[in-house]
């Protein structure tokens, strides 16, 4: 069976409980929690067979991760998924700059599929397949 | 025990200066007046993610090493680099900041704050068209309209509607918190929420039911008196919860939508049912607002600098306030993120000209963003190596910029074991700023407050300012080796 799959627009953005997760320290498990994660709208995740707090896996052209999907309860957003700032959402937001600095950390064309096998690496072991370290 | 008052909080750029803080035994053990990240910075300091000592990575281990060999392997990276990047700024005090101008100018290398991954875009359309603004006390005292652009305060600054715009109270204009409250219990029906007091605000805020005006229409609550609250934004976020409008814009239309509402503002008449998924009574409804409050502000966050147009969008954003200061009086002011990124703005300008993103490596200083930020430098794969302080590009910088920063020798000054001291190759434990040292700080209107050292730092552990005053002095003495070798040779 080929798995379905959304295309959706990718924003990263804050969230309070990354601001409380990052001041508690990078490596706590409450920014962990709260960057590790996706942010989908509830029609979108019956479309693809999603439930809420199952894993997802969410690829633009700079690359792909594994994130908790979790359900948007304060307002519908068809084909918006918003991951909170930190180093899952930043393995696939766009790095073009436009020529003036600036990334596109918003706005950037994605597609999401179910993947409820697929766990969601921690800090750590995200670095060590990025980076070697 | 005792008690600090009027401790200014070093987390976000609202700089909230009314913080109580409990002491015992040199620790902080009770926060008062602190939203939740404040709460979790102030008793969140001493973790276990706090680095106790330098470390420098051998074999691919962090190994604990004395200061100054810390200090020697720090300055001989960065002396001999050929063009090294000196990132972060934002967490620290501008006395830090200063003798991080002297030691890029020293290394001649790229000197760039967080602005580049946040408010440099504003940077640069201010640069162009200037910009309207005003302190947050005459906000707080006089503004009866505000509009929140692509920011969600309550998740990003969480006291900044309480301590300075809709829910508090000034000299001439009334908090809109019981209005607001009102609205709650009737959303909320025969519930109780009679004890939703301030603090319970602050806490855990409770939310009326109002529904999209893409979804509903257009609510009467933009005819009530008093201050007004709309939110634009691609999402409802916390804040549009608790707006008076909230409209939802498709993400990157924010220009559109702008140029839209500066053409109604103008008294034009659009010949399209719907600009940027909105449909123009909605947009109408709002212009009519902006120009019969008396004195109105539009704050704006990265939904605009981020979004497709980035720089472009404030342009038409400041645009908007000059329109419509000819028909009543409005600011606009970017909602800064770090506690002290209008600091590190400042203070580079002072000293070098520009804000950000300051290229030293000709031997003075040059800006073109788009050339000589760190991004640009990293993305090109140009840097030989890095220094980072108080900030975590690890974890804000998209991964192609992080990898090159990874492939070249990375020197990290930070309390914490952050993302990016994890893949450091030096790493300097700090004292926290705002809790352990003192200094000076910009808030987000770029008012200068003092920040107060609350207790002492462990033992050993210095001061931003300190390490990086003897990473200077040493690389001064390597250069002088240097030369002297040179003239030797010659
Ligand atoms: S709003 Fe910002 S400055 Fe004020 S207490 Fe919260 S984190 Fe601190």
């Amino acid at each position: 069976m080929v798995q379905p799959k959304l295309r959706v627009t990718l924003l990263t953005g804050r969230t309070i409980e990354q601001g409380v997760g990052k001041e508690q320290g990078k490596s706590s498990h409450g920014y962990f929690e709260a960057c590790s994660m996706v942010y989908m709208d509830a029609e979108d995740m019956k479309k693809l067979g999603v439930r809420n707090n199952t894993n997802v896996l969410v690829t633009t052209p700079n690359g792909s991760v594994v994130l908790k999907a979790v359900k948007y309860t304060r307002g519908s957003t068809p084909g918006l998924i918003y991951i909170p700032y930190g180093p899952w959402a930043n393995a696939i937001v766009s790095d073009s700059t436009t020529s003036i600095g600036m990334p596109s950390f918003k706005g950037t064309p994605a597609e999401v599929e179910a993947a409820p096998d697929k766990p969601v690496l921690s800090m750590k072991e995200l670095f060590k397949s990025q980076f070697g370290r | 025990m005792s008690i600090v008052k009027a401790v200014t909080c070093p987390v976000c750029g609202s700089l909230c200066d009314d913080i109580e803080l409990t002491v015992e035994n040199n620790e902080v053990v009770k926060v008062k007046n602190g939203c939740a990240m404040c709460e979790s910075k102030y008793l969140g300091y001493k973790s276990e993610h706090r680095i106790r000592t330098p470390l420098v990575r051998k074999d691919g281990k962090f190994v604990p090493v004395s200061m100054d060999e810390a200090v020697h392997k720090a300055a001989e990276i960065l002396a001999n680099a050929n063009y090294p990047i000196l990132y972060g700024w934002s967490s620290t005090n501008c006395e830090a900041q200063r003798v991080g101008v002297e030691l890029a100018e020293e290394v001649g290398g790229v000197l760039d704050n967080t602005a580049v991954v946040c408010h440099g875009p504003s940077i640069l359309s201010v640069q162009e068209v200037g910009i309207p603004t005003c302190t947050l006390g005459q906000i707080r005292h006089r503004a009866d309209l505000m509009l929140y652009w692509g920011c969600d305060p309550w998740s990003a600054h969480p006291r900044h509607l309480e301590r300075y715009t809709s829910f508090t109270e000034g000299r001439f204009e009334d908090s809109a918190w019981k209005a607001y409250l009102q609205k709650v219990k009737a959303a909320a029906g025969k519930k109780k929420l009679v004890s939703a007091e301030r603090l319970e605000f602050v806490k855990s805020r409770p939310r009326p039911q109002t529904q999209a005006c893409t979804i509903s229409g257009p609510p009467q609550t933009l005819k009530k008196d008093g201050r007004k609250l709309i939110v634009i934004d691609v999402r409802k976020s916390m804040t549009a919860e608790m707006a008076d409008y909230f409209i939802q814009v498709e993400p990157n239309k924010d220009y559109e939508v702008m140029q839209a509402i500066r053409a109604l503002v103008r008294d034009h008449e659009l010949d399209v049912d719907k600009v940027g998924g909105i449909p123009v009574e909605y947009l109408e409804e709002v212009a009519d607002a902006l120009v019969n409050c008396n004195f109105g502000v539009i704050f704006f966050g990265m939904g605009l600098t981020q979004s497709a147009g980035k720089f472009r969008n404030i342009d038409v954003a400041i645009s908007l306030i000059r329109d419509l200061n000819r028909r009543t009086k409005f600011a606009i002011m970017p909602m800064r993120g770090h506690f002290n990124v209008a600091g590190a703005n400042i203070v580079s300008t002072w000293q070098s000209g520009y804000p950000y993103g300051v290229d030293f490596s000709l031997g003075y200083p040059r800006y073109n963003p788009g050339e000589t930020t760190c991004m640009d430098v990293l993305l090109r794969g140009e840097s030989d190596a890095s220094l980072v302080i108080a900030a975590d590009p690890g974890a804000t910088f998209p991964k192609r910029a992080v990898e090159h920063m990874v492939k070249t020798p990375l020197i990290v000054i930070d309390p914490h074991m952050n993302a990016t001291a994890m893949l450091a190759d030096i790493v300097f434990p700090s004292a926290f700023v705002g809790i352990e040292v003192g200094g000076t700080a910009y808030r987000m209107d770029n008012v200068p407050l003092p920040l107060k050292k609350v207790v002492e730092p462990p033992a050993g552990i210095l001061p931003d300012e300190e390490i990086l005053k003897r990473i200077l002095e040493e690389v001064r003495i390597i250069k002088a080796q240097k030369m002297a070798k040179q003239a030797e040779a010659a």
